[in-house]
């Protein structure tokens, strides 16, 4: 062993022991964890369901009747009600107490039976235009499963099948398990880099580091270590969960998925290194790692899908980490990819990770100049 | 009692040159709002725009080429043509199509023969089930329309089915950006109410100066007024920075009162700064604050204020625990105040729960200052 790696050595443990000493540290690396992981597969649905959708009929005859009859039976919607009058339609949503109001005009059921029906009046609530938009297909869907008095018969066996590959029945918690694997080691990764290089300068401890026979490399290398290991083991806690709660089998291969994470974090250290190495207080550290995350979550595709960005963004994005991960992650968790579909993703990142350390490195090295 | 005043006010001055001597308190007021604002109105957008879609076409019949043209000519579409499944099933596992159609050997043969109906099959990747709904629906509308046309151009036209003629009030041209921006709001007042705020007051607690001001005479009630008051002021600033931005620079409408905003983003920032003075006084020291406002504050702001994900949507248990949260109000309030305006039912009920959390906050952080010194 080389005496570079024996010191170095040395500081990952003074640093894994400086993270985990504390029993309120220690529970906080592990109780959010559980919590996210307990909460967020249920709460962070794009899926629409439980809504109330109102009918104003001014018709009443069968055909309404049949359509009001199904609505109640689909989820999306929990509840059907009535209204009598404009104002009150118009209130229903205002008080946000319904999300849409279906009008049927006076003569709906006649056009019906002469088979020029007339469009069904559709207000919804723009406030929550997205979610309306969602609701409204789903009204849609019911339409179009009402049978019309001379709809021809389709001729047989013909149609458009749709079949959803790697989640058959689209379900959310699907995703979002893959996903907090990734956001949730990038928090934690990123905390622990870039707060112990501030709080040894903070304490004045950095010094003295950097008087010892170690050099600025090495002590990178001695602070990124351990956020590989707190990252491994919350990934395991994530995984597990959603394995043995969630009921959603690993399809990839697990040590490949491990191995992409040290490219991960490398490339999360980098990044927690350079924030650290501009910051003179943990405060500064924290804050400017926060600043990085919240971004980097808004553009990985996690909320809202890299295809909808404008292309210039779609660029910067390339340059977020959380991206590529979610893309390996999502990959080996649900898809069974092989290497070959992920190492452009694992290539991204260990760019990433080069450029970030050798800009901390530079930075650091001018700050002690 | 002019000396108390005199004291608080010196305080005051103290605690606020110390925020603009700090640069990450400008980075959190500053330039954080700007950076979402901008992310929210151009990164997040749940309305899907050209989709990624492969065809699988066995079969080389003319008809078979013109149904795989309706697509290829829609601008709602990028199309990638291939001849097998298993490559475009590779294309599809890297998502470099989100879905793909397969039309057999057969499609031209069973479109023109009597009675018969040829199948095509549309595979999604559901490992993103929002885009593979949109995908669905997108191919669902075309294959309409084709089979509209078909119909018409072989002389059998198609009877109209029932159609929805939708009008989205508040919002007629459902611009996510909308509902979006007030939402993200939400995110910057708590950010700057919990977060930057239990960091710095840990940070005294860590290295004891709280206890020294305690120690020198200075009161409970002295200690959080002073504590309170310049980042009310300093989140206050931001705010207005984002309205600006919001109403100004990203034209998203405003129906409300502007009174009426500020006295509902008052008592909103005023409940985030009591939870993080609650967070700082409870953990004292800075990397577990930062943590707990993390977990406490920023996260149920973002996944259960309802503005990214919908409240409706979520298990019943979890409903009842946003109940629980301000930021949920707070959203419910801006989305209001910014396009529908000031709409009484909607607001009262929210102000009421804001102001609750905002005297709770408070009211603890009160009290635990005073059994954390004995």
């Amino acid at each position: 062993m080389s005496p570079g790696f024996i010191r170095a050595k040395a500081l990952i443990k003074k640093e894994l022991r400086a993270v985990l000493r504390d029993p309120q540290s220690r529970r906080m690396l592990i109780g959010p964890v559980i919590l996210q992981l307990v909460l967020f597969p249920a709460a962070a649905t794009r899926e629409v369901k439980n809504n109330v959708v109102a009918i104003y009929d001014e018709d009443g005859g069968a055909v309404t009747a049949e359509i009001t009859q199904r609505l109640t039976q689909t989820p999306a919607f929990s509840k059907v009600v009535r209204v009598g009058s404009d104002q009150e339609a118009r209130a229903i949503i205002e008080r946000q107490d319904a999300i849409a109001v279906l009008r049927f005009g006076p003569r709906f059921s006649a056009a019906v039976a002469e088979g020029r029906p007339e469009p069904v009046q559709a207000v919804l609530d723009g406030r929550r235009s997205s979610a309306a938009q969602i609701a409204v297909g789903y009204v849609g869907e019911v339409l179009a499963g009402i049978p019309l008095k001379q709809t021809q018969a389709s001729a047989s066996g013909g149609g458009l099948f749709v079949r959803h590959w790697f989640n058959p029945n689209l379900e959310y918690f699907r995703f979002i398990v893959p996903s907090l694997v990734a956001i949730i080691t990038t928090l934690s990764a990123l905390i622990v880099t870039a707060m112990s290089v501030s709080r040894e300068r903070e304490q004045g401890t950095l010094e003295q580091l950097l008087v010892s026979p170690l050099t600025p490399s090495l002590i990178f290398f001695g602070k990124a270590v351990p956020a590989l290991f707190i990252a491994a083991a919350q990934a395991t806690i994530i995984l597990s969960g959603g394995v043995f709660i969630y009921g959603i089998p690993f399809q990839g291969a697990l040590g490949l998925l491990y191995l992409c994470m040290v490219a991960y974090v490398a490339a999360l250290a980098g990044i927690g290194l350079l924030i650290s190495s501009f910051a003179s207080t943990q405060q500064q550290a924290f804050l400017g790692t926060f600043c990085f995350v919240m971004p980097a979550i808004l553009i990985s595709g996690y909320i809202s899908p890299v295809d909808n960005m404008p292309s210039w963004l779609r660029t910067v994005a390339q340059g977020n980490p959380l991206l590529h991960f979610i893309v390996i992650v999502k990959g080996l968790y649900l898809k069974a990819a092989p290497f070959s579909d992920l190492v452009g993703h694992v290539g991204a990142l260990m760019l990433i990770a080069c450029v970030t350390t050798a800009a901390a490195l530079l930075v650091f090295r001018r700050r002690l100049a | 009692m002019r000396y108390r005043l005199r004291r608080i006010v010196t305080l005051c001055k103290k605690e606020s040159v110390q925020i603009v001597r700090d640069p990450s308190a400008l980075l959190i007021a500053v330039v954080f709002p700007v950076v979402l604002l901008f992310l929210f109105a151009y990164g997040i957008n749940f309305d899907a725009g050209a989709v990624r879609l492969g065809i699988v076409l066995e079969d080389d019949s003319p008809a078979a080429r013109r149904f795989s043209e309706t697509f290829s000519s829609s601008p709602y579409f990028d199309v990638t043509l291939g001849y097998d499944v298993d490559s475009m099933a590779d294309l599809l596992r890297s998502e470099r199509v989100r879905g793909f159609l397969v039309v057999r050997g057969d499609f031209g043969r069973r479109l023109e023969a009597p009675g018969e109906s040829p199948s095509v099959q549309l595979i999604t990747d559901g490992s993103e089930p929002n885009t593979a709904s949109f995908v669905a629906g997108y191919v669902r509308g075309a294959y309409a329309i084709w089979r509209r046309e078909h119909a018409l151009e072989s002389g059998r036209p198609l009877i109209a089915g029932l159609t929805i003629e939708e009008r989205y009030w508040f919002n007629p041209s459902t611009v996510s950006r909308n509902f979006l921006l007030p939402g993200s709001i939400t995110i910057i007042m708590t950010v700057i109410g919990a977060l930057l705020t239990s960091m710095v007051v840990a940070r005294e607690w860590e290295r004891g100066t709280m206890e020294a001001l305690l120690a020198a005479g200075v009161t409970r009630l002295e200690l959080i007024t002073f504590k309170l008051v310049p980042y009310f002021v300093l989140g206050m600033l931001s705010f207005t920075l984002c309205m600006v931005l919001t109403i100004n620079v990203f034209e998203v409408p405003f129906r409300g009162s502007l009174l009426l905003l500020y006295f509902v983003a008052s008592t909103f920032l005023l409940s985030a700064l009591g939870l993080g003075l609650l967070i700082s006084t409870a953990t004292k020291n800075q990397f577990n604050a930062a943590q707990a406002a993390l977990n406490a504050a920023f996260l149920p702001a973002m996944m259960l204020s309802g503005f990214v994900f919908e409240i409706a949507s979520m298990p019943a248990p979890v409903r009842l625990f946003t109940r629980i949260i301000p930021a949920r109000y707070f959203v419910t309030a801006m989305q209001t105040l910014f396009q529908a305006g000031d709409v009484w039912s909607v607001i009262g009920p929210a102000l009421w729960g804001l102001t609750g959390a905002a005297v709770f906050f408070l009211g603890f952080t009160f009290l635990i200052t005073r059994r954390r010194l004995e």
